[in-house]
């Protein structure tokens, strides 16, 4: 308790990264398989400093924890206040670790500019931690844009072919939502007497017509992140474009970060505006479910079938934080919302590990080029096998708990709601095995197939840490929900509460 | 002794005209080989400068800062003005680092470029410090003479020499119209000082037709800044004359010249005619929306380097106008210092930001290559990690993305104008912004995502260890600034609040 864990899970990564630039310093690539091993226990580094946070986390206070404060720039009172409530906390781990298995996974892979691209991941990993414990909502802005950097890089340089189309999408389209954002905390700010605290706006009461126009100031930055339809374009093209890692981070944390924003600012600060709104918000999530369900069967690229499945995922966690019922979200929605969104970190991050993995060795990404994998590659069509079920919410995997509670929360409010949103556990099933038959099963498909070699330790070690994370969560979810109980109930609480 | 020390706070300027005539003699006796020997004592001479001017500053600063008026009314001195002086000493002295090796192997290193640099920074000053019409002129125009000089300083380029006759013709017309506009303000009111035409522009205010002539001059006052600052629709010149002008000309253009412009708009505005403020506003948000439109949309279409940062200075510009447009409030100036120490901050960055993005130009450039093209940067990355690291640092904060000191200075005028109630123009700038960074990550990209061209001119990238160092701590400072601040901050507001 008495080490600052939430800087050190901040400045540990970007301090690594600065290293593994250092290490290369005029040598580039000679130096490739030093600055890997300092990447590698930088990342590990970084994972361990967050363990305390859960460990040390007290169960029974919806406040912030591991609070840290310190003026910054005192002339527009902005603070660097860090803290973490049973919300965020689990982001930060979930973010380490996840960075961990992208530098394990590009070990073998990335072979051009190793310590740049390193370097960008480890930066990006303090970054992201950064977005998740910021309480002062410049701080939180700083680190929010300050993610599409080197993320901007990562696709750019080591992409796919239409790299530099889906690097300029993806920035342009995210720094487009941020900056109507920053307007709306700017008004914000002065509104509330000069204080760029969220805790202080939570309290800050503000007229419905206000909310309403600061919580589309907040929806754009948001709505592009997560991604909602109808500006999810981005999200199939970057993933696609970007490298196994880069797909992996995005996937799994960076489209957190919008859901993130909806609990941390739409709901709590402007809770009216979240309640007269609520029927947008269900039928913009119930249309990524459904439409975007059926857009994801028809996809011929794995990746971007993952990615739109991904989008059709996280129309689960916003009808989870929108489905209202007297006045507030259900508990069950927020944290079957919060659920799904960590399980989706593990399993979209497993599944597009299982197509790098397949990737590195046939370099292409069409389902067409596969079928019959299990013949060749049996270890790695097992691990898939288990992810690919965690997609599609099979009960006892990570996937079935958030699903189920997001709609239980549903039908608390609607059952017709409801009844839509479950239709994703068909279309999740049909799109993910239908993929996975023609991938792993069948004759196989061509001499690059017969070709193949199965999971080398490194990846193997990857999946496997993952298929370890999924199967636990599905079995013993209560290790999550646990954290999250005092501060979802108190949310929940004052989401009741009308500010106008 | 003590009638010298009444002229002390105008000592900088002494020391400088005194330094700059003996330089100008004594470079007469220095051989073209050893013109570093000139360069040398250009920089103790803004040593000197910068030494006096820190001393004033802190004396002053230690005597509550209140403004002091000298020389007959002319001359101002208070902490805005040292400090944007010392902004200028540096920019300055970075100017002659930078271009040292570019001109060199131009064979414009000459005693011209260096006199006519060091005079051309008397007359910043002097508008700096400047408390009346009358010595705002002076400035103005010791400023732009040196300035039109130095563009045709390549005397057998075409481009140069067309670029400076623009810039001559328009630059006289620009002066006309602002001396036009003083003599109307000057017909109102019946005084040239500053202090004196608030105070009777404040009586006259309130009668209409008093005050329908005084906005009258006031419109040509706002034209002839505008066109100095650059903003559009006066902003014709900069393209050309950022493009025509050797880079390391173009460098010192696009840097201390700037502050002075700032220095100008708040001496004319905000101390001269401050219950006027009403009008100026809505004209500057006039010219702070075209500014930004038209800079960030034109900088898309542009393929050289040069006209590309040409427009964005356009862009900058405006921007910059949203933080001294948001002053007054309904007739209220409580958030006044935080509006125009936005502003003063933007500048001050802007400025660094410049030199940075032309020293980058000027250090890639070489005998017989001028790196002017955007394509003369494709894969820097490659060539040089630290150049293009450093380049994206620049960019990045041009465009204004964190963890950055353009992010703060757009944070600080964005805050400004949504706490005037600017919300609609806030929201359109920011918009708009989004269309500027995308030009800003076209250079990242070329950097970073394309292989160097086997074809173009193979750039080798080393270069004078001195500009090289100078060139990383000028990035650098950008990324500190981004993380911390607050220290430039806090003395902008200082300046600002004193006024």
């Amino acid at each position: 308790m008495s080490l600052p864990y939430l800087s050190l899970s901040i400045w540990v990564p970007i301090v690594a990264g600065a290293a593994v630039v250092a290490a290369g310093w005029r040598r580039g690539d000679q130096r490739a398989e030093l600055q890997r091993r300092i990447a590698m226990a930088g990342a590990i580094l970084g994972f361990l400093v967050t363990i305390p946070l859960y460990t040390g986390f007290n169960l029974t206070a919806a406040d912030f924890q591991f609070v840290e404060k310190a003026a910054w720039i005192g002339r527009f009172n902005i603070n660097y206040h860090l803290g973490v409530d049973g919300i965020s906390v689990l982001f930060v781990l979930l973010n380490s670790f996840i960075t961990v298995l992208v530098v394990l996974a590009g070990w073998s892979v990335i072979e051009s500019r190793v310590g740049q691209y390193y370097a960008a991941f480890l930066v990006m990993s303090g970054i992201l931690n950064g977005v998740f414990a910021a309480l002062d909502a410049v701080l939180f802005y700083v680190f929010f844009e300050a993610s599409l950097i080197p993320m901007f890089i990562i696709i750019g340089v080591w992409g796919g072919p239409n790299r530099v189309y889906a690097a300029f999408k993806f920035f342009l389209y995210t720094l487009m939502g941020s900056l109507l954002m920053l307007i709306a905390m700017l008004y914000l700010y002065g509104k509330s007497g000069g204080s760029f605290s969220i805790v202080d706006w939570q309290r800050l009461p503000l007229a419905l017509g206000t909310q309403v126009a600061l919580f589309f100031g907040f929806l754009f930055a948001f709505a592009v992140k997560v991604p909602m339809w109808p500006v999810h374009t981005w999200l199939p093209d970057a993933h696609t474009e970007a490298p196994t890692g880069g797909s992996v981070v995005l996937a799994a944390i960076l489209l957190k970060l919008g859901a993130y924003g909806f609990v941390r600012f739409s709901l709590p600060i402007l809770p009216d505006a979240c309640r007269h709104l609520a029927p947008l918000m269900i039928t913009l999530s119930l249309i990524a479910i459904v439409y975007i369900g059926l857009v994801t069967l028809v996809q011929t690229d794995m990746k971007r079938l993952i990615a739109y499945s991904s989008v059709s995922h996280m129309g689960f966690v916003t009808l989870g934080f929108f489905a209202m019922t007297g006045g507030a979200p259900t508990a069950y929605g927020v944290e079957g919302a919060l659920v799904q969104m960590i399980s989706h970190g593990f399993v979209s991050g497993a599944l597009f590990l299982c197509i790098g993995v397949m990737y590195d060795r046939m370099h292409t990404r069409l389902l067409a080029d596969y079928g019959g994998v299990v013949n060749t590659m049996p270890r790695f069509a097992a691990l898939m096998l288990l992810f690919a079920m965690a997609n599609s919410g099979l009960p006892v995997t990570s996937g079935f708990v958030g699903e189920f509670l997001v709609i239980l929360g549903a039908m608390k409010v609607s059952f017709w709601i409801a009844s839509l949103a479950a239709l994703t556990l068909i279309l999740g099933a049909a799109y993910t095995l239908w993929m996975y038959k023609r991938v792993i099963f069948g004759a196989v498909a061509n001499p690059n197939v017969a070709a193949l070699k199965d999971l080398n330790w490194r990846e193997a070690t990857a999946l496997g840490a993952l298929a370890v994370a999924v199967l636990f969560m599905g079995i013993y979810p209560v290790a999550f929900t646990e954290v999250m109980h005092a501060s979802v109930n108190d949310l929940l609480r004052h989401i009741a509460v009308p500010k106008t | 002794m003590s009638a010298l020390m009444t002229y002390a706070p105008a000592f900088p300027e002494i020391l400088l005209l005194v330094g700059a005539c003996a330089i100008m003699i004594a470079d007469l006796y220095v051989k073209d080989q050893a013109k570093g020997l000139t360069l040398w004592l250009a920089h103790g001479l803004l040593l000197a400068c910068a030494v006096v001017t820190l001393a004033l500053f802190a004396g002053h600063f230690a005597l509550g800062g209140k403004p002091r008026l000298m020389l007959g009314g002319l001359f101002i001195s208070d902490l805005l003005s040292h400090l944007l002086k010392f902004a200028a000493y540096a920019s300055t002295a970075v100017t002659l680092v930078y271009s040292r090796r570019y001109l060199a192997d131009r064979g414009l290193l000459r005693g011209e470029f260096i006199t006519l640099l060091l005079f051309s920074l008397l007359g910043i000053m002097i508008m700096i410090s400047a408390a009346s019409f009358l010595s705002i002129y002076l400035g103005l125009e010791l400023m732009s003479l040196c300035l039109y000089a130095m563009v045709a300083l390549n005397r057998d380029s075409a481009l140069s020499t067309e670029a400076a006759m623009k810039y001559f013709v328009l630059g006289a017309l620009s002066s006309g119209l602002l001396l036009y506009g003083m003599s109307m303000v000057y017909g109102a009111t019946g005084s040239l000082q500053l202090a004196d035409v608030s105070r009777a522009s404040a009586l006259l205010a309130a009668h209409a037709t008093e005050r329908s002539f005084l906005a009258f001059g006031l419109v040509f006052v706002v034209a002839g800044l505008a066109f100095k600052l650059g903003a559009a629709p006066f902003h014709m010149w900069i393209p050309d004359v950022y493009h025509g002008a050797p880079t390391a000309v173009t460098l010192v253009i696009g840097s201390a010249p700037k502050l002075s412009a700032f220095a100008m708009a708040i001496r004319l505005l905000v101390n001269g005619m401050p219950e006027l403020a009403q009008d100026w506003q809505e004209m500057l948000a006039l010219l702070a929306l075209l500014s930004i439109a038209i800079g960030n949309i034109t900088a898309i279409a542009q393929s050289n380097l040069k006209r590309m940062l040409a427009y964005s200075t356009i862009a900058h510009m405006g921007f910059m106008l949203l933080g001294l447009l948001s002053g007054v409030v309904g007739g209220n100036r409580l958030s006044a210092a935080d509006a125009y120490g936005a502003a003063l901050f933007y500048v001050i960055v802007y400025v660094i930001m410049t030199l940075g993005a032309f020293g980058m130009l000027v250090y890639l450039s070489r005998a017989g290559f001028e790196c002017e093209k955007l394509e003369d940067l494709r894969g820097l990355n490659r060539r040089s990690p630290w150049l293009a690291f450093l380049m994206l640092i620049l960019m990045f904060s041009l465009a204004g993305i964190p963890p950055t000191a353009g992010f703060y200075a757009k944070l600080a005028v964005f805050s400004a104008a949504v706490n005037a109630g600017w919300i609609w123009l806030a929201v359109a700038a920011v918009l708009l912004s989004l269309v500027g960074a995308f030009y800003y990550l076209r250079i990242v990209k070329l950097m970073y995502f394309d292989e160097p061209a086997d074809t173009g001119p193979a750039i080798d990238v080393a270069g004078p260890p001195e500009m090289r160092a100078l060139l990383g701590a000028n990035a650098i400072v950008l990324l500190l600034l981004g993380i911390l601040p607050q220290p430039l901050l806090n003395l902008c507001f200082i300046a600002i609040q004193a006024l």
